[in-house]
This record gives C-alpha cells, structure tokens and sequence, in this order.
C-alpha cells in the first residue's frame, strides 16, 4: 500500500469538492472492501476523502411511503430497523445473509453498493484481469471460475457482483441517490450496476467524483410479501453461491406485481424482467413458477464449469416464489 | 472538514481512547486499527489472523460495536472509544464473566482466536439487546430484544473462525453468561 | 487379546476417576488465563528496541528463473531498509529440506516461492516495498495438472512416514475378479491447507554472533538445529522460543521459510525482524495435504468377508522434494483380506511442497476405504457396522504383528448404541421432512501410535513444589497441564504442586507436537525423570539447594515394539440435506474412541472435537483448486477456502472406551490429536448417500456437487 493523503468531509459538498482537488482520491466509507483492496494493491488511491461520518446516517420514512436510506448507514442497522424489517423484509433479509456481524457493523449502504467483485483473478495483481487493468486479458474464463457468470457476461469479464443488498434492491426497484459537482440525481439499482461489456472496469453508472448519498425504497414494495434466499458453501459468512431476491403481491388469485432479481448470476442484480412480466397476470402456480425462471434463465450462458448455478437459482426462485404465493394465501 | 491540512502528508495526528486511556499518536494513514493497538500501543490481544477481515481474530469494539479491526484506518477513527480484550476485565483479579464462562468450558485450544471470540460475543450480547435480528431469527418483533438459542450465538459468531474446532464449547461459554 | 481388554468396557474415563489420581482428571488449561486476557504472546507479539518488519516478495510464475531483480523504486520508499534477494541474501548452507532454500539462486520451482524479501521499519514500509520489488523472469512451460495417468507418475520407494509405498499379499486382482460381492470405485479428495489461526511467524534477533527467534513452530528442538546448520553456529548459540503456538495441524512441524528468512534478515541488517506471513501467502510455502486420487476394489464373500482389497493412491508432489501422501497405508491396518494390494503413485509437478496436514494419510486414505466400505454394505445389503465387525481382523493384516490393544468393535457397538443407529431405515433416500432429506452414516477410524526420545528435567524444590522443565510445544493441545498431571501422578503430589515450563530450547531438548506423540514423547521422559527423583528423594527431605533429575528416553521410546499400536474410533453423523439448494448441514456428529489412558478429559474432549470438526469442513466445505494456467492454488484467503465457522457445526460428541494398554507408554496412553479428523469426513458422506440415493465420491460435498446428484441415483464411479 502506498502512502496517501486524507480529509475527512463534513457534508456532501464540501466531499466533492476535495475529491475534485485531489487526482487520484477515493470516498472511504466503512473501509471493508476499499482498506481490503489497497491491502492487495489493487485500489492504489493517492487521496482518501474520508466520507463516513457524513451526516447521511438516517433512515427516513418519506410522505409518499417511501423510505430513504442514507449512505452511511450501517448494514447492521439498516437490517434492525423496524421500518426495514417490517415493510420491506427481504432487504434485511438480504442484508443478514452478508459477511458477518463485524463487517456489517462497519460497512455502509453505499460502500456495500460499490464494493468490487471477489473474483480471485481481479484481486491477485499478478494476474491479467480486464477489469483491474483493462486489456490485460481475462483470468477466469479459461480458469477457475466456479463462482462466476451465466448471466450477461461479456468476452471481457465473467466477474459477478458479491452483494446481497443490491440483490434485494434490485428487485425492490430502489433508486440509488448520487451527488457529484454536476448536481444530484437518482438511478435505479439494477442499472446503476453494470454489465462488463467491453468496459468491465466500469462496475457502476457512477460519474468520476460523484458520490452516493443515499438509497430510496420505493412505496410501491413497501409491505408486499418479499423474502431473499441464499445458497453458499458454508452456512455462514460466506458468499453466495446464487441467490435470489423476491417481491410478490397475488390480488384476485392472480399476480400483478412481481420483483425477481438473482444474485451471484452476473456482473450486477440480475433483475429477472421477462420471468417477471410472464408472471403477471398469471396464477401463482408452481408450473406458472417454473415456466417464468425458466424462461429467465434460458438467457443463461453457462462457462465450463459453473453449469450448476442455472439450475441452482432455478431451484431457489422456484422455492422462494412458492413460499411467497402460499404466504399470500394464494 | 478535518485530517492533514497539507495535501501530501501521509500522517495525522489522532487520538483515541482505549480501554478508557486517551492516546494521541501520529498515524501513518496507511496503518489499522489492529497494528495501531499492537505495535504502537503493545496491546497484543487483538490477533491478527488474516488482515483481510475474514476471520475475525482481530475484533475489537469500537464505540461498543464490534468490528474487524484489521479494515479500519486508524486515522479515521479519531475521537472513539475503542474495547480490546485487555479492557474485559477489571482492574483487579476477577476475570469479566464471559472470560471466567471461556475457562470453565475449555472454550478454546490455541488460543490464538480467543480474545476475538470474547469481543463479537460480548458485542454480539449488546447487539441481540438491542433487537437486532440475525439470519436465523424468526417470529421477534422489530425493536425487541432477541432472544439467544445455540442457532442464534451460532449464526452471530460465525465472523469467527476457530480453527481448532472449539465451537460447541464457545457457545456453552456464552449461554453460561446470557442473563 | 485377554492381557489388552479393557477394564470396564464403554465406561468412560471420567467417571471412574474422580480426584483419587492427577491422571485423567479435567484439569483446567494452566495457560488459560492468559489466553483469555489476551496476554498471551505469540511469535510476532515481541517488541525490541529497533524492531524491523519483513514482507515477502512471491514469484509471479509457476516455473522459470529469476532473471533481474530491480529494488531501487523499493529502496526508494521511506521506511524500506533492505531488499535481499539470491543477489545479496547471506550465504546458508543448504538445507536437509529443500523448502528451506530460500534467496539461494534464481530458480523458481513453483508459483508464490519467496524471490525476495523486503525489510522496513515498519509493517506498512515493507508491505510498500515489496509492491515495489520488480522481478524479470524466464519463464519455462510448467505442469501443475494432476491426473489419473500422468506419463510422469512413478512408483516411489517410501511414503511418507517411512513406510513401503507398495505392499501386496496373495493375487489381489485375481481374488477380485473371482469375488461373488465386488465394489470398483473412485474417490478424489482435493488439496486442503492447514491455516492455522496464528500464520507463520518468527522474530529474530542476532547479538555477538548468538541467533534468538521467537517462532510458531510445532518443535523448537529442531528449529534450533536446522538454524544452527543453515547459519554454521553451535547449536548453543541458537535459542528458540515457541512459548505460544496459534495452532499448526502438521504446518509448523518443521522449520518453515518464514523463520530463516527472519533470522536472515536480522543478520543483514543488524536489527531484530519480525516476519508475519501473510494469510494469502501460506499456501504456496508452509505445505498443504495434497490431492488424493482413490481407487479401491473390494471382493466380497456374501457374507460380507473380504477376500480381495486393493487401494491405490495417486497424487502429486513438487518439484523441490518428493512427499507422498500416505493415504494407501491405513488400509494395511484396518480389515482381514487374505489378499490385497496398497500401494502410491506420484507424480512430480510444478506445484508448491505438500507436507503434513493433520492425519496425513490417515485422513485422506480413511475417507476413501470408509466410504466404499460403505458402498460394500450396500452391495451387501448389510449393516455397515456389522460389515465392519465381519472383517476384523485376528492380527494387523499387513504386518501379521498383534495388536497391542485394539478395540473398534466396541467402539462401533458403544457410538451405535449412543447414536440411536438401531432405528435407523437403511434404505437411502427414505427420510424426508419437508425439503429436507436427512441421513446418518458411520465410518471407522484409525491413527497409530508414535513416540520419539525426548529428555526432560524435574527439579524437587526445597518449599516442597516440584519444577518439570522440557522443551515440549503447546499448540493448544493443553501439554503444560498434561505433563503437570503426569508428574503429578508418578510423584504422588497435587498437581497444583508441579510448576512446568515449556516452549524454549533452553529446556531439556525434546521431540515436536505433531503425530499425535507429543503428550506419549514428553510425558515419557518426564515419567522417567519423575520416577528417578522419587527414588532418590526416597521419602526424604528435600535438600536445601533443592534436587535435580533428568531423564532420556532415547533407546525406549524409539525401540521397536513387537505390537501393531494404534488408537481406533468410530464415527456416527447425521446430516440434511436441502433439495432446493443441496446445502448439507450436519445435525450431530458422535465419535467414540479407544484411545489408550486418556489423560485429561477436558482437553482430550476438545482435541477430539477440534479433530472431528476439521472433518467436517474436509467432508463439506474445504477444497483447493490448483490453477493450471498459473500454478497456483486459487482459494488463497480465508474468504474463499472455506473453512467451516460456527454456523455449520453442530454440538458434537465424543466418547472413549477406557482402554489398558501395557505397550505403549508408562502412562498407558495413545496419541488424540488427529484420530478425530480421520472417520468423519467419510461418515458424513455416508450420511449423505444415506440421504440423497447419490454417492457423490469427489470432496467437498458443495452444493453444486449435491444438489446436481439429488433424484440422480448412481452417480458415476469416479474414475
């Protein structure tokens, strides 16, 4: 790790504009993936703007029935909170099934957004990776890729995104608040990540100096039946191995609003759009079940060794969205 | 804003109060707090297993939180009040509970991960006080304490690798020590 | 067999003992205190005036030499005080154990090998230099793939442990093809690394030509002699200290780089250095249990009597020295066959040195016969327990010796009982509760008995206490209080009258934590040592100046036996296994054991579950991917080797059979350490078969793996 200057900012503008006068600075948040990725040489910031005490550490319920997150709420907290846990469960359903206490008392909302993929190949600078220095080639396709892709990756990158909460947020249809010096502006989560294409150094739509302040949950979920589930190698802190995140709401014997996003399937939320507009409409069937996540996931581009993941998150969804209907009373 | 003045300067000054002993030290921006309490203040107790936060030897509190203190510069700590396994006890012979409960359960074999298992669990106590749920809770109300089953210490104390295999015994030590 | 029976056959140890001898006693950990306040000091916890930190710098490719090494932009950086290199690095003398050659010359056996090594005045200064270091190579085609028919495999003379890498009796293949019952399958156990929570590290300190190193080591005796060697200075001239060892599981038994290359850098700089491995790094350079690739026949009578058994190991060693993985040898132990084959085949690759991991042989070899035991059962349609008991053999198979004592039988009747096996459906598959489909297997176990000479001193102190001094190494086995209560025991004191020192080559010199001999090798010499003063002291008083004896069991505790020895268990899971996402949880886990004496019951309870509980991660969720095009094992960091956290053990049970045994030791015991790990990864795949219907015969059971089996039936035989 190089030697760096720090500040530490006290509002979001005051952070943009000493980001702005620092080349080669980063926001430092929680510091769980950043600290862990100077370790390894990969981040190599000349300037921390420190961010994490900035006053964006509330959870405020909106008029209209939304919620907003600030940006530096703890992941901890934001899983405890009663307006969390009650209207929009699989959020801190999602948020639990990450890391550990430890880190989720450390890591922020923002930081959990923007944390970088754990791909073995990205995080070893020995190695080639297209991401961590474009043009250098792509470790992982031909190599150890178990936990990669099937979904929306690109000859460039197969890497996949290691958050849960976006997972949940995705499928939320949660807006990711940002300023920058341009102003502010707000991006729905499941385009605010990318997919690799042929810019896989690009992980988010995030502008150069723009910062994220806060996350705002919809009203539109708030209330609905929505549950996460996660498969991994260990039952604890460990990253998934798929996973998926859904919002349903059955009137009338049929669905008519349906979130489905995947975790661990692609280089951000896998925000299932045709399974979910397959369902609409439709009985909450199992068959109705099976036919949308499969028409989802025929999508899939498996690599030679993590064909398993397609039937995995088949499995869950499938799982997941059943539960949801029968708790429905569908 | 606050930190160096100088665009450039790869120190600062922080303070930090351990164990309830203010220090004021000039950091290396660079430095965590793990190697902060090791090799500035020769507080041992925090271990360092694997630096990366992924094994949970190092925890500490910090404003009565637990965290991984192998992932935070110390730099941006300035101002808190941070635990150590040194700060368990009191000043005297007696041993805080928890410490006792890891004694009387053999609770571990080498060592080498103990006094991050006492400091999650202790945080982990404070946490299920507090109503926060974990991934195995189920059927508590939100802002209610949860109440501590084997699955639940389990579940909490996962950020902690033991690698002798001292689980079971782990979890018979925080029962014990469960009000 | 009537001289070795046990006294009260299934009564468990602690029950008889109650107070009236220190031996057996659950007697608490005499450094616990320490351990639990923190104060505790391991190898990198010791600050001196000066102190230097070291980082390593690792070779970037997999095989070739080091063709330039560029150390200005280093040397650049404040903080960095030295680079060394083969360039620059002191000249050693080379190493019995070639992974001990280190900045030597310029060749790269494998990916991560240490080409340099970076000092600085503080951690962060030489973690930024060695960023810094740049290192040209040449690089040459390597080979890290192993496989079932590598044109480069031999059959080597010897595996590890000594023992003869081939061994057949009678016409095993004929017997085979001959036989009415035969099972013909493969299994594959991939590399694992130990990771003990406390990495490797060593502080070295050099003043007037004399070398002080605090190292984690499983054995400072010959950490001592190997620096004393490498530096050309009398071994007294070398102290080594390793009063607190953050576990080892095989990885410290011997000197590992990370101790050389602190004490190098000491002498070049003229500073004390610590060098802390970091966590990513041990992979590549402290040892790993390599890969094993099984197959096994076993023929059959209907019966269930074996009539031809056959294990053949393939795996791979590196290109720095030859160990093989004794995985075939535990077969030689285990059942009657009149003929049979065990035998290794290795090959040599561009991989980093394997070396010992907890059981090693024992572990990997057991996993595969257990689970085709099991598998045989199954052809049978017989009781795995009963098909176990069957093939008892009269004398060890191999050899043709007696055993000494030998009691699986009763612990596989005693864990059946516990465990509540008699209600078990064996048909698989046939348990479900919900999405849950549940089962329980069973495997036995076995690791044999080892002593090495050792020497210790006992001191009768004038105010009545006594002082044991050896340099015995307490990796978290409890050895202080072990060897306390032995002392304790032949000099008819209370223990709390024994004081004891450990960890330091200032001590009598003595054998290494590791084979399960430790409390057997020290307990030895301080059984004797203790023995000779009570004779002296003879009831009388204690001198003033007080009383020393020492002992060496040289010529005792190495002398041939005309016994097999070995300790036996029996392993009992349950597990379930989720069909929507083919997670495997283990309920509960159960392990009877005889053992010999057990010593303390207290901390012999917590080996045994330490040992079964790193079976479980082996069955679940360990597993190392070596990287063909780079040479290196890809789950480096504790993110992705995945061992297991507390959410995936259950509470877990162990028992043992108290077993007199009079040809082992003066205490009559066997070695625990290990014999825990050995059944449980077969028992749990057992218990997974027993569950799914799918006998999925590669290691760890991951949920791509189960999940892709479940509804499946036979899967394929694994080779």
């Amino acid at each position: 790790m190089k030697t760096f200057d720090y500040v530490r900012a006290a509002s979001p503008e005051e952070a943009a504009e000493l980001f702005a006068a620092r080349p080669g600075a980063r926001y430092l948040g929680g510091g769980t993936n950043l600290v862990d990725l100077m370790k390894l040489g990969v981040e190599q910031p000349d300037a921390l703007v420190d961010v994490s005490r900035l006053p964006l550490d509330e959870v405020e319920e909106l008029p209209d029935g939304s919620l907003r997150v600030g940006a530096t709420v703890r992941n901890s907290d934001l899983a405890a909170h009663p307006a969390v846990r009650e209207r929009y469960p699989v959020l801190s359903q999602a948020l639990l099934a990450g890391a550990s206490g430890q880190l989720r008392n450390a890591a922020t909302t923002g930081g959990n957004l923007l944390q970088r993929t754990r791909c073995p190949y990205f995080q070893d600078i020995s190695k080639p990776c297209n991401k961590r220095a474009p043009g250098s080639g792509c470790g992982a396709r031909e190599g150890v890729h178990r936990d990669h892709a099937v979904l929306g990756h690109s000859p460039h990158c197969i890497a996949t995104h290691p958050s849960d909460m976006a997972v949940a947020l995705a499928a939320l249809d949660a807006r990711v608040e940002l300023y920058g010096t341009e102003g502010a502006r707000s991006v729905p989560v499941a385009d605010f990540v990318r997919l690799p294409g042929e810019h896989p150094e690009r992980d988010t739509e995030i502008a150069p100096g723009e910062l994220v302040t806060g996350v705002l949950l919809p009203a539109a979920g708030a209330g609905l039946p929505s549950a996460y589930r996660k498969a991994r190698d260990r039952a604890s802190y460990a990253f998934a191995l798929a996973s998926v995140a859904v919002v349903l709401r059955v009137t009338d014997g049929v669905v008519d609003q349906a979130g489905i996003a995947f975790g661990a399937l692609a280089h951000r939320p896998w925000r299932a759009r045709r399974a979910e507009q397959a369902l609409l409409g439709a009985a909450p069937t199992q068959a109705a079940f099976e036919h949308a996540v499969d028409l989802e996931l025929s999508a899939a581009e498996p690599l030679r060794d993590n064909a398993y993941k397609v039937p995995l998150a088949r499995s869950l969804a499938v799982d997941v969205l059943t539960r949801l209907a029968r708790a429905a009373g569908a | 804003m606050s930190g160096s003045n100088d665009p450039g300067s790869t120190c600062s000054e922080t303070t930090l109060t351990v164990n309830g002993k203010p220090h004021t030290l000039l950091v290396d921006h660079r430095r965590v707090l793990l190697d902060v309490l090791r090799e500035d203040l020769e507080l041992w107790g925090a271990r360092k297993g694997c630096d990366h936060g992924q094994c949970g030897a190092c925890t500490v509190l910090v404003d009565g939180r637990r965290v991984n203190s192998c992932l935070l510069l110390a730099v941006a700590l300035d101002g808190s009040e941070v635990r150590t396994v040194e700060g368990l006890a009191g000043d005297g012979e007696d041993l805080h509970p928890l410490q006792q409960a890891f004694l009387d359960r053999d609770a571990f074999q080498c060592g080498y991960c103990t006094p991050g298992q006492l400091c999650s669990a202790l945080g982990m106590l404070d946490e299920a006080a507090a109503g926060h749920p974990s991934r195995v809770t189920t059927d508590v109300p939100a802002g209610r304490p949860v109440p501590l089953d084997r699955d639940e210490i389990r579940e909490r104390l996962s950020g902690n690798l033991c690698r002798c295999g001292a689980y079971p015994r782990i979890v018979d030590a925080v029962e014990d020590v469960i009000p | 067999m009537d001289a070795t029976a046990p006294s009260t056959p299934g009564v468990p140890v602690e029950r008889r003992e109650n107070g009236e001898s220190a031996l057996g006693a659950p007697v608490e950990r005499r450094e616990g205190r320490q351990k639990v306040t923190g104060t505790a000091r391991y190898a990198a916890e010791q600050p001196r005036p000066g102190r230097a930190h070291a980082w390593p710098v690792p070779a970037s490719v997999a095989r070739g030499r080091v063709t330039g090494i560029d150390t200005a932009a280093a040397l650049a950086l404040p903080g960095v005080l030295a680079v060394l290199s083969h360039e620059n690095a002191p000249r050693l003398s080379e190493p019995d154990d070639a992974m001990l050659a280190v900045l030597r010359d310029s060749r790269v056996p494998h990916r991560g090998w240490f080409v340099a090594l970076v000092v600085g005045e503080t951690l962060e200064a030489a973690r930024a230099g060695a960023a810094a270091v740049r290192v040209d190579y040449a690089v040459e085609d390597h080979d890290v793939t192993l496989t079932r028919d590598h044109p480069a495999a031999y059959a080597p003379e010897e595996a590890n442990g000594g023992y003869p890498g081939t061994r057949e009796h009678g016409d095993p293949e004929g017997a085979f093809a001959s036989a009415p019952v035969r099972v013909d399958v493969g299994y594959s156990v991939p590399p694992l690394h130990n990771h003990p929570m406390e990495p490797h590290a060593t502080t070295a300190e050099w003043q007037d030509g004399r070398l002080t190193v605090h190292t984690s080591t499983q054995g400072a005796t010959t950490v001592r002699a190997v620096l004393a060697g490498l530096f050309g200075v009398p071994e007294d001239h070398v102290t080594v200290h390793a009063e607190h060892v953050g576990g080892g599981f095989g990885s410290k038994g011997t000197p590992r780089p990370d101790v050389v290359l602190a004490a190098m850098a000491a002498r070049h700089t003229g500073r004390p250095v610590t060098l802390a491995l970091p966590r990513r790094f041990l992979p590549a350079v402290v040892g790993h249990r390599a890969p094993t690739l099984h197959r096994l026949r076993l023929g059959a009578r209907p019966d269930g009597r074996l009539v031809s058994l056959i294990h053949e190991v393939t795996t791979h060693t590196s290109r720095v020295k030859e160990f093989v993985e004794q995985a075939a040898v535990p077969t030689r132990v285990m059942y009657a066959a009149p003929d049979s084959r065990t035998a290794h085949r290795v090959t040599p690759l561009d991989v980093p040195t394997p070396s010992w991991m907890r059981a090693p042989g024992e572990a990997p070899g057991m996993y595969a016969l257990e689970s085709a035991m099991d598998e045989l059962a199954g052809e049978l349609g017989m009781d795995p327990v009963e098909l176990r008991i069957v093939n008892e053999p009269d004398t060890e198979p191999d050899s043709g010796k007696p055993f000494s004592s030998r009691h699986l039988v009763e612990c596989l009747r005693e864990g059946a009982r516990r465990f509540g096996w008699d209600r078990r459906d064996p048909r698989p598959g046939s348990r479900a509760e919900g999405p849950l489909l549940v089962g329980s297997g069973v495997a036995a176990a076995m690791y044999p008995v080892m002593a090495q000479p050792s020497t210790a001193a006992v001191r009768a102190l004038s105010d009545g206490n006594f002082l044991v001094r050896i340099n015995a190494t307490d990796i978290g086995t409890g050895a202080r209080t072990v060897l306390a209560q032995i002392a304790a025991d032949r000099l008819a004191v209370p223990v709390d009258r024994v004081r004891i020192e450990v960890g330091s080559t200032d001590l009598p010199a003595a054998s290494l934590a590791g084979g399960s001999s430790g409390t057997a090798s020290w307990g030895w010499a301080v059984h004797e040592a203790c023995a000779r003063l009570a004779e002296r002291l003879a009831g009388g008083p204690v001198p003033a100046e007080g009383l020393e004896v020492r002992a060496d069991t040289a010529g005792q505790a190495d002398a041939d036996s005309p016994y097999a020895r070995h300790a036996f268990g029996a392993h009992f899971a349950e597990v379930a296994v989720d069909t929507v996402t083919g997670e495997t949880r283990v309920r509960r886990l159960l392990g009877v054991y005889a053992a010999g004496r057990i010593l303390n019951s207290r901390t012999a309870r917590s080996q045994f579950v330490g040992g079964m509980t790193m079976g479980l991660g082996m069955a679940l969720t360990e597993g190392s991917t070596m990287d063909a095009a780079f040479g290196d094992f890809t789950e480096s960091d504790l993110a992705s080797y995945h061992v297991p956290a507390h959410a995936d053990v259950p509470d877990i049970e162990a028992h043992w059979i108290d077993e007199d045994d009079p040809h082992l030791n003066p205490m009559g015991s066997k070695g625990i350490g290990e014999i825990g790990i050995v059944g449980t990864a077969a028992a749990i795949g057992n218990a997974v078969f027993h569950a799914t219907g799918t006998r999925v015969r590669e290691l760890p059971l991951t949920p791509d793996r189960v999940l892709g089996g479940i509804g499946r039936g036979a899967a394929p035989r694994g080779f």
